[in-house]
């Protein structure tokens, strides 16, 4: 009997292919070229794009954890695939295949990579958090990453149902709807809201950070070039939530300083019957805000939503 | 050491309830569906009635129109009348009065046939095909709420519901999608199974089994009723303030999600104890079916996750009657605790829902590749990695909060760790397809499928932990197909290969094939044709939960939602399916249409009352395929005496041999 199995045996161990290098060479190619597509033809045109030094870390962080992703992706799908095809079940074969209950080399090989690759892109990632200064996510009332070199401009984010709005401290504290930033200067959103949760959201500036009622949450970033910007609010609010939404501008130095002057003028009455510059406002001055806001002739979002019983008090 | 201890009348299926006949009562008079929605709907008007009576002197009834008082207490009462109204405080009340109470569940007539379904039943079988059917009823009416969103995101600015209505139905839809389908996998192959799997003639508590699936048509009805408040328009999210501010639609959302908190708790307990303590000799934890191992890692996230939702509910219904102050900023709340309460039951939950489907997949893969499971070990110490870090990562929910900012890397670090063991079960997966002889089963097909859509859920999961990534992603639709993979394609879709695998024993009914084929290719082509294209158009700055959109976008979304409603009819499908198959060609399928080693392929389909005529003994592992002269995995008809000597290592080790 061993001796008619052994030869056989021997036989098909000869015409077994090397499934693992057969796998490895459909998988290399495959995964060098999803990394070639992704770095240099998708790559440039990665979402949320360059307009400023956060928007570009983030893009450049998105790529760099695609050519990570891609490689992982294309092997399990080859491999599966591979599978699929050459080890389906023929007809007639009604044997089980060989009783392999595991390997404690690949799984310890397995256990390895995941693990360097997960440890690379924390580390990556940790100082794609640290070097742009929090990229752009809010980071509260004390930030404990700040960019470097000079004071930066000071934009106070006032979020209410259902409309952003604007104060510039270092012009006087005007409040305006309009976001205007000057090109190439670092930029500190303080972000609070008046009512519930919201988030600012200028997508093109890679910036994120939720508007807390009486948080000051703060965050960072440098514009690099000249354009429009959207403004939506990332965190529902209520029914009008999608709708919370402006554009924003970036331009030069000079025109943002000529804005700015202007502006401070034309809003000096309103600026007068506004609550002096803070962190963080009471949410129960949110009436006389709307109020001064229907005056001012900025009605709309928060000007008439609150009646006098809201927020209901105890 | 339980079956020991255990006298031999434990071991029968439950005590018999009070769903059980007494003799010469008509059927009307005895407890099941129709004496619990009379009792619901007293309970009901008596709650709201003593609401009235209490507060509508209030001033902040009278200022804000709204009596959230009447509303809770209607609520709450009206849940415990539907609950008393089906019998199940019957035995409760016996005990108190010093009656006995049955032990014994005596199979009669009456217990027997379609009635037992609509009663509180004490057998773990019945409370299984319940859950069955009533999870595909949350399912369904969850389904048809995003069909109603996709309907309206057709157009960036011509709408189908006005604004209010759009943003309750996305409310609805994430709610009900997210909190009833908690149970999906748990409740019925859960229940329904784990005994038939660990060689056990029962589940621990038939009582708490029994409570944990009748609050879930409590809390269903509940959440649907919101809707005649105006809903509620802060998702499922539920933040504060935006939650405290909100109208009387918020309080059935709080009420639902607390009693199906409490669900989740009774059912994680009662199967946890289970598979402890329930064990057939012999069923050593290396003999234990993956399946097991997901359903007892779910059940632990369960027990120490939903708490804090259910006090985190109440908690919310408090700040909204009694004025409590716990989110509201000025008053010394805070709305992070909220944040903080919610994402700490939150992020196991999301746990809780992929969990099961890891189990599913993995149980059924080494049948159809007739193959033992590659690295069993390795695929059990997943779960319990994935169900230990699954509680120290909810912060990456508030990376642009601005709460802790220092600690971000830390939390950055822990959820891509979680990457890890997830990463086992695909290790596993293509370990075990390695030299297989892979079938193309409609189980296998719906496992397979599995595998491609939690591929890309999970690796889009890496881009959302990275802090610098995830401010621009979070809060986006990419978030939204991000989690739509890993739970639609993830878990319903192990849920499906679920029913075609099992449902032949559950029922002794085969399931058409072909349908079934239609079905997954459906079902799989127009899943990813509706969530594939929603990362681009996260990538492109739409966010979340919105009701008008940028222009640019709309053929992104019309291409999402008109395959949506391809879903729709993939889902049809399977329905026809369902009831042609159950209900109208009913094809008997006897003994083991998959050729499985499973224990529970052991006992006829549909098992016995009992599952078991005696209490087995396991002698070998449940994937020996392809193992010369492996023996099956229990023996049913074990020789006198062993049982008081299974568990001494010498016997069981000889049975092996």
């Amino acid at each position: 009997m061993a001796t008619t199995e052994a030869p056989a045996r021997a036989e098909a161990e000869r015409r077994e292919p090397n499934h693992g290098l057969r796998i490895f060479l459909i998988w290399l190619p495959a995964a060098l070229a999803a990394d070639l597509i992704i770095w240099f033809v998708w790559g440039p045109h990665m979402p949320p794009g360059d307009q400023s030094s956060t928007a570009a870390s983030q893009q450049n962080d998105i790529n760099v954890m695609a050519i990570m992703a891609a490689p992982v992706m294309a092997f399990v799908l080859v491999y599966a695939g591979y599978a699929l095809i050459v080890w389906r079940h023929r007809e007639g074969d009604d044997e089980d295949g060989p009783p392999i209950h595991g390997n404690s080399r690949i799984s310890a090989t397995w256990i390895g990579v995941t693990s360097a690759i997960v440890l690379g892109l924390f580390v990556f990632g940790t100082v794609e958090l640290v070097v742009p200064a929090g990229a752009g996510a809010g980071e509260g009332n004390t930030p404990i990453w700040r960019p470097s070199g000079g004071t930066p401009l000071q934009v106070q984010v006032i979020a209410q149902q259902w409309r952003f709005a604007y104060r510039y401290p270092q012009f006087g504290g005007f409040e305006t709807t309009s976001l205007v930033l000057p090109v190439g200067q670092n930029v500190q959103f303080n972000v609070t809201s008046l009512d519930v949760i919201h988030s600012f959201w200028p997508y093109q500036l890679g910036v994120k950070a939720d508007a807390n009622p009486g948080v000051n949450n703060v965050a960072y970033t440098e514009p690099q070039h000249t354009g429009t910007f959207t403004v939506r609010c990332a965190e529902l609010c209520g029914i009008w939530h999608a709708d919370m939404t402006t554009t924003g501008q970036v331009m030069s130095v000079s025109a943002f300083r000529a804005w700015a002057a202007a502006t401070r003028v034309q809003l000096a009455a309103l600026t007068k019957i506004l609550p002096p510059y803070a962190l963080t406002y009471d949410p129960n001055l949110v009436p006389q805000l709307g109020k001064a806001f229907h005056q001012a002739g900025l009605s709309g979002a928060g000007g008439n939503y609150y009646g006098s019983q809201y927020p209901v008090q105890p | 050491m339980a079956i020991e201890t255990q006298p031999e009348k434990a071991q029968e299926p439950g005590g018999r309830g009070p769903g059980a006949p007494r003799p010469g009562r008509p059927w009307w008079m005895r407890p099941a569906i129709h004496t619990g929605i009379i009792g619901g709907v007293i309970g009901y008007l008596v709650g709201h009635w003593l609401g009235n009576l209490i507060a509508s002197g209030y001033t902040q009834v009278q200022n804000s129109g709204m009596n959230n008082y009447a509303i809770i207490l209607g609520y709450v009462l009206g849940t415990v009348g539907w609950l008393a109204g089906l019998g199940i405080f019957n035995d409760l009340l016996r005990q108190m009065a010093g009656r006995p109470v049955p032990a014994g569940e005596e199979e009669t007539e009456a217990s027997s046939g379609l009635a037992r379904y609509f009663r509180y039943s004490l057998d773990h079988k019945v409370v299984g095909i319940q859950y069955l059917v009533g999870m595909i009823g949350y399912f369904l009416t969850g389904g048809l709420l995003a069909m109603a969103i996709r309907t309206e995101l057709l157009s960036p600015s011509y709408h189908v519901f006005s604004a209010s209505t759009y943003i309750a139905i996305v409310g609805e839809h994430g709610t009900m999608m997210i909190m009833m389908i908690s149970s999906l996998i748990l409740g019925p192959f859960g229940n329904y199974l784990v005994p038939l799997l660990i060689g056990s003639k029962r589940m621990a508590f038939p009582r708490l089994e029994a409570l944990s699936f009748w609050l879930t048509p409590a809390a269903y009805i509940v959440l649907l009723s919101g809707l005649m408040f105006g809903g509620f328009p802060f998702g499922w999210t539920g933040y504060a303030p935006l939650s405290v501010q909100a109208t009387q639609g918020a309080d059935s959302y709080a009420v639902a999600f607390g009693l199906m908190g409490l669900s989740l708790i009774l059912l994680g307990f009662n199967i946890i104890v289970t598979v402890i303590c329930y064990r057939a000799p012999g069923m050593r934890w290396s003999r234990l079916p993956i399946f097991v191992w997901a359903m007892l890692s779910t059940a632990f996230l369960m027990v120490l996750a939903a708490p804090v939702l259910v006090g985190a509910m109440y908690m919310m219904i408090a700040d909204r009657t009694v004025q409590t102050a716990f989110f509201t900023d000025s008053l010394g709340g805070s709305s992070y605790l909220w944040q903080n309460l919610f994402w700490f039951f939150g992020h196991p939950e999301v746990y809780i829902l992929a969990l099961p489907g890891f189990g599913i997949v993995s149980e059924i893969i080494p049948v159809f590749c007739r193959k033992p499971l590659f690295g069993y070990r390795v695929a059990a110490a997943g779960m319990i990695g994935v169900t230990l870090l699954s509680f120290f990562v909810w912060q990456h929910h508030l990376f642009d909060s601005g709460i802790n900012p220092d600690m971000r890397p830390v939390f950055m670090l822990t959820t891509e760790l979680i990457s890890i063991p997830t990463g086992f079960i695909f290790l596993v997966a293509l370990g075990t397809f390695w030299k297989a002889k892979i079938r193309f089963t409609v189980p296998m097909l719906f496992a397979l499928g599995f595998y491609f859509n939690f591929l890309i859920g999970g690796i889009s999961g890496v881009f959302l932990s990275d802090v610098p990534a995830d401010t621009t992603e979070h809060g986006t639709f990419f978030v939204m197909a991000h989690f739509h993979y890993t739970i639609m394609g993830g878990l319903v879709f192990a849920f499906m290969a679920g029913v075609y695998y099992w449902l032949p024993k559950m029922m002794g009914i085969k399931l058409n094939q072909t349908l079934g084929k239609w079905h997954f290719w459906t079902m799989f082509i127009f899943f990813n044709a509706t969530f594939l294209p929603l990362f681009a158009v996260g990538m492109a700055g739409q966010p979340r939960r919105v009701y008008e959109y940028a222009r640019n976008l709309t053929t992104l979304n019309d291409w999402v939602s008109i395959s949506s409603f391809l879903l729709g009819v993939s889902i049809l499908i399977f329905l026809v399916n369902f009831v042609y198959s159950t209900v109208i060609a009913r094809v008997r399928e006897e003994g083991n249409p998959w050729r499985s080693r499973g224990l529970e392929w052991q006992v006829p389909s549909p098992p016995p009352p009992g599952n078991f005529a005696r209490v087995p003994v396991v002698i070998s592992g449940p994937y020996e395929y392809g193992v010369k002269d492996a023996p099956p995995m229990a023996d049913l008809d074990p020789p006198l005496g062993v049982l008081s000597r299974a568990y001494s290592d010498t016997v069981t080790e000889g049975a092996e041999a």
